[in-house]
C-alpha cells in the first residue's frame, strides 16, 4: 500500500493548483460572468472532457491525472469543468464510442465548449427499474425515423437542446433488449413536446416528454439499429461516483455538526446528544468507507483489471447517507424541522428542509436502492436472477 | 497510489489460506475448542516456525520485521477459519515490549514470543469495562525500585494461557499517570485463570494481582508516562480484531450464500427471492466497506500514526455494528439448520459477540470519532 504520488503527478498537481490560485475567486465572488470565462479557460487548459481521447478534442488525462484534478477541484469546491453535465457524463462517451466520424464532429466541440445541453431520454412510465421493456416506438420510413411514445422523469428537459434517446425498432419477445435502438434528437423538433412535472420539494427537475410522428433522420442514429442498449450500458459505465461526491457529503457532514452546535435539544447543544454525535459519526465512517471503496477500486483500474458492479457499493452507501443527513438535520432542528422552506424561523434559509426533500434525483435516479441490491447479488454474488 | 497488497503479501495469504485449510479446518477447530487449553500446541510451534508469531517482531529478534498490513493478511485467514490460538496475544505484548521496553527487555523478551516458547498478552480492562485512562484502577505502589502491583485485570484475551502479560496500572491521581509492567504468570502473587467465553475459539483470561513486584526490568518505560504506549496498544488491538472480523464476515456470507443458491423451496433457490437476495447484497455492502477501513487503518498505524486513531475507531466502529447483526441475519437465512449446533454459522455468530465488544465497541468508537472530528 502506498498513497504517495509519484513526481509527475505531484507536478500534475501543482499546476492544477497554481491555476486554481490564480483563476479561481471566493464563493461569492463567481456570477455569471465568472462562469463564462471559467469554462473557457478550463476548456484551453484541456481540462473539460479531460478523459476523452485527443484525438476528438479530450485532455487524454491518464487515470491518475484524472483523479488528482478531481480531487483539488471538489476541495476548492470549483464550479464543474464544463456545464454540460450529461453530455460530459455520458452522451459524448458514447458518441466518442459508437458514433460516426460526422457525429464525432457535430457534437463533441459543442459539449467540450459548453453550448450544448443534452438529456436523457430513458425511463417511460412503463419502463422504470425494467428499463428493457420500453415501448416509445420509432418505425422506420425511408431515411428517417418516425418516434411515437413518451419518456418521463427527464432532467433538464426544459434546458436542453438535445436528448440521447432510446426507443424501441423491433420486438423479440424472448429478447427484450435486441430491438432497443439508441437516437440522437433535437429537442426543438417537431412533434416533441415537455411537460414539466413538480416534485415534492416543490421545485421543476423533471419533466415528460411525449413524441407525436417526431422525424429524426438516419444518421441521427447512435451505434446501428438494436444496439442501443449495448450502447446505452457502455456510456452509463463511465458516470463514476467519484471524488467530487465524497468531497460534497463531507461538506455537507460538515454542516450538519456545525448545525448541532447551533440548535438546541432539550435545553442543551444537540451535539452534546449521545445520540446525534453516534449518528453524525457514522456518517463520517460510512463516507470514508466510500472514500476508501473508491481507491481500492481505483488501483484495480490502474492495474488494469475490470471493474465488476462494485461501484453499486458506494451508489447504496449515497443514498442511505443523502437521506440519513436531511433526516438527521431535520431532527437536530427539533421543532423546527418540519418547518416550510419559506419560513423566516427555519434554519440557514430553509436549506435542510429544501435538502431532506430533493434526495430523489440521487438514491432513485440511475437505479432505486433495491436495484443496485439486485445488481449485487446477481453479478457479484451470483445468485440466481429474478 | 497503490491500495492493494504486494506479491509478497499475497503470497504469505497463500501460504496460510493453505496451511489452515490442511491443518485446521473447523472440523479440527471444532475438536481443539473442546480441549482443556482450547488450542493446539503443536500448531502453535508450527505457526511459530511459519514466522506467524515474530511476523510483526524486528528480524534483529528473530522476527520477520513486518507490519500491521502484513499482520492484516494473516488475521483474515485466521479469522475465516476461526483459528484458535494465542496469536494476537501474544502479538499485542511482542508490540508493547517493541515500543515501550528497553534494549535488554527487548532482547530477552522478543525471540522468546516469536519462537512460541512463551506466550503473551496485554492486560487492561477492570471492573468499569472502560477504555480509558480512568479505567485503569490497578493500583501500584512504589516499592524500593521497583513496584508492587494489586488488583484485577478482566477480559484478558488468552489471560488463562499467557505465560507473561503486559499489565496495565495506576502510578497517579491523574487519568494520565499509567505504567506498564511485564509480569509473569508464576510470580508471587500473580493468580491468572482462564474463563469461559461464548466464542469457544477465543478464550478471556482473570487476572489478580496480590502485592505482585515489578523490578526495574519489568517495567516497560517510565511508570506515569505510558498512556500513550497503551493507548496505541488499544488501536492495535482493535485494528487486529477488526482484520479477523473482516476474515469471519467474509466466510459466513460465503456459507449463507452458497446455501442460497442450493437450497430450494417454493420450487426455486432461495437466493432468487428478493427477501432472501437484499439482505446479502446488504451484507456484501457492510463486508466490503470495512474491509476497506481495518486495510487502512493498518496502513496508518504503520505509516501515518497521527491519522491511526480517528482510521482504527472508524474500523472498529463499523465492524462492531455490523458484524453481530451479518451474524444473526446468516443464521436467519438458513432457517431451523442454520440454528444446529453441527452447522457452521453458529460459530461465526460467536464470533461476532466476541468481536463487537473487544477493545471497544462501536459506541465507544463512534464517540471517539465525534471527539476527533471536533463535536
Amino acid at each position: 500500500m502506498d498513497f504517495h504520488l509519484t513526481p509527475e503527478e505531484e507536478a500534475f498537481r501543482d499546476e492544477v493548483r497554481a491555476f486554481l490560485d490564480e483563476n479561481l475567486p471566493p464563493e461569492a465572488g463567481r456570477d455569471g460572468k465568472f462562469l463564462l470565462g471559467w469554462n473557457r479557460k478550463v476548456r484551453a487548459k484541456g481540462w473539460v472532457g479531460f478523459s476523452w481521447p485527443k484525438a476528438v478534442g479530450g485532455g487524454g488525462g491518464s487515470i491518475m491525472q484524472q483523479v488528482i484534478l478531481k480531487e483539488e477541484m471538489a476541495r476548492r469546491k470549483a464550479p464543474p469543468l464544463g456545464s454540460c453535465f450529461m453530455g460530459l457524463a455520458w452522451v459524448g462517451p458514447a458518441i466518442v464510442e459508437y458514433g460516426t466520424e460526422e457525429q464525432k464532429r457535430r457534437f463533441i466541440p459543442d459539449i467540450l465548449d459548453s453550448k450544448l445541453q443534452w438529456c436523457t431520454g430513458y425511463s417511460e412510465p412503463a419502463a422504470g427499474s425494467d428499463l428493457a421493456a420500453l415501448q416509445c416506438k420509432a418505425a422506420r420510413e425511408g431515411d428517417e425515423y418516425v418516434v411515437n411514445g413518451q419518456k418521463i422523469w427527464t432532467s433538464i428537459a426544459m434546458w436542453s437542446k438535445w436528448m440521447i434517446l432510446l426507443v424501441r425498432t423491433s420486438s423479440d419477445p424472448d429478447d427484450k433488449h435486441a430491438g432497443i435502438t439508441c437516437l440522437l434528437v433535437p429537442m426543438d423538433a417537431k412533434g416533441l413536446s415537455v411537460r414539466p412535472i413538480r416534485n415534492m420539494s416543490g421545485g421543476t427537475v423533471f419533466s415528460e416528454v411525449f413524441f407525436d410522428d417526431v422525424r429524426v433522420p438516419v444518421e441521427n442514429r447512435l451505434g446501428a439499429e438494436g444496439e442501443g442498449w449495448r450502447v446505452t450500458i457502455s456510456a452509463l459505465a463511465h458516470e463514476r461516483s467519484g471524488i467530487a461526491e465524497i468531497e460534497g457529503l463531507k461538506r455537507q457532514l460538515e454542516a450538519v455538526k456545525e448545525l448541532a452546535r447551533r440548535c438546541k435539544r432539550g435545553g442543551r447543544p444537540a451535539s452534546e446528544d449521545p445520540r446525534v454525535r453516534r449518528r453524525i459519526a457514522a456518517a463520517d465512517t460510512r463516507i470514508e468507507a466510500m472514500r476508501l471503496n473508491g481507491l481500492r477500486s481505483l488501483t484495480k483500474q490502474l492495474k488494469g483489471e475490470p471493474l465488476s458492479s462494485e461501484t453499486s457499493i458506494n451508489k447504496l452507501h449515497r443514498a442511505n447517507l443523502e437521506i440519513e443527513l436531511g433526516e438527521l438535520a431535520l431532527e437536530i432542528q427539533g421543532s423546527a424541522g418540519p418547518l416550510g422552506v419559506a419560513a423566516k424561523q427555519a434554519p440557514d434559509g430553509g436549506r435542510w428542509q429544501r435538502f431532506a426533500l430533493s434526495w430523489a434525483e440521487v438514491v432513485i435516479g440511475g437505479g432505486t436502492p433495491n436495484i443496485q441490491k439486485n445488481i449485487i447479488a446477481e453479478r457479484i454474488l451470483g445468485l440466481p436472477k429474478d | 497510489m497503490n491500495f492493494g497488497f504486494t506479491e509478497e503479501q499475497e503470497l504469505l495469504r497463500a501460504e496460510v489460506c493453505k496451511f489452515l485449510d490442511q491443518r485446521c479446518p473447523l472440523d479440527e477447530v471444532r475438536k481443539l475448542v473442546e480441549t482443556p487449553e482450547g488450542f493446539s500446541r503443536e500448531l502453535w510451534k508450527e505457526t511459530a516456525e511459519l514466522g506467524w508469531l515474530g511476523l510483526t517482531i524486528p528480524e534483529a529478534h528473530g522476527g520477520a520485521g513486518l507490519g500491521w498490513v502484513d499482520l492484516v493478511v494473516l488475521l483474515e485467514e485466521t479469522g475465516r477459519t476461526l483459528f484458535p490460538s494465542p496469536l494476537v496475544a501474544t502479538t499485542l505484548a511482542a508490540a508493547a515490549i517493541r515500543a515501550s521496553g528497553s534494549d535488554a527487555q527487548r532482547k530477552r523478551w522478543l525471540p522468546l514470543l516469536a519462537d512460541g516458547s512463551r506466550i503473551g498478552t496485554f492486560a487492561f480492562l477492570e471492573a468499569s469495562d472502560l477504555h480509558q485512562p480512568e479505567g485503569v484502577q490497578l493500583a501500584g505502589r512504589p516499592d524500593g525500585d521497583g513496584w508492587r502491583l494489586s488488583g484485577e485485570k478482566l477480559f484478558v484475551p488468552d489471560g488463562g494461557a499467557a505465560d507473561v502479560l503486559v499489565v496495565a496500572f495506576r502510578t497517579g491521581a491523574a487519568p494520565r499517570e499509567i505504567g506498564l509492567a511485564l509480569v509473569e504468570r508464576d510470580a508471587p502473587g500473580v493468580a491468572a485463570e482462564a474463563v469461559p467465553s461464548m466464542d469457544l475459539s477465543k478464550r478471556f483470561g482473570r487476572l489478580a494481582l496480590d502485592g505482585a513486584r515489578v523490578g526495574p526490568g519489568d517495567l516497560l518505560g517510565r511508570p506515569g508516562a505510558a498512556w500513550p504506549a497503551v493507548a496505541r496498544l488499544l488501536d492495535l488491538g482493535a485494528c487486529a480484531v477488526a482484520a479477523e472480523a473482516v476474515g469471519a464476515a467474509q466466510a459466513v456470507l460465503q456459507l449463507t450464500v452458497g446455501y442460497a443458491k442450493n437450497r430450494v423451496q417454493f420450487g426455486e433457490p432461495i437466493g432468487r427471492f428478493q427477501g432472501v437476495k437484499h439482505p446479502l447484497a446488504e451484507m456484501y455492502v457492510d463486508v466490503e466497506s470495512f474491509r476497506s477501513l481495518v486495510y487502512y487503518a493498518a496502513w496508518a498505524l504503520d505509516e501515518s500514526p497521527d491519522e491511526a486513531p480517528l482510521a482504527v475507531s472508524r474500523a472498529k466502529a463499523y465492524v462492531s455494528e455490523a458484524f453481530p447483526r451479518i451474524g444473526i441475519d446468516c443464521i436467519q437465512l438458513h432457517g431451523g439448520i442454520g440454528y444446529t449446533w453441527e452447522y457452521d454459522a453458529q460459530l461465526y455468530l460467536k464470533r461476532a459477540k466476541w468481536a463487537r465488544s473487544l477493545f471497544g465497541d462501536a459506541e465507544h468508537h463512534y464517540e471517539r470519532i465525534a471527539q476527533l472530528g471536533g463535536l
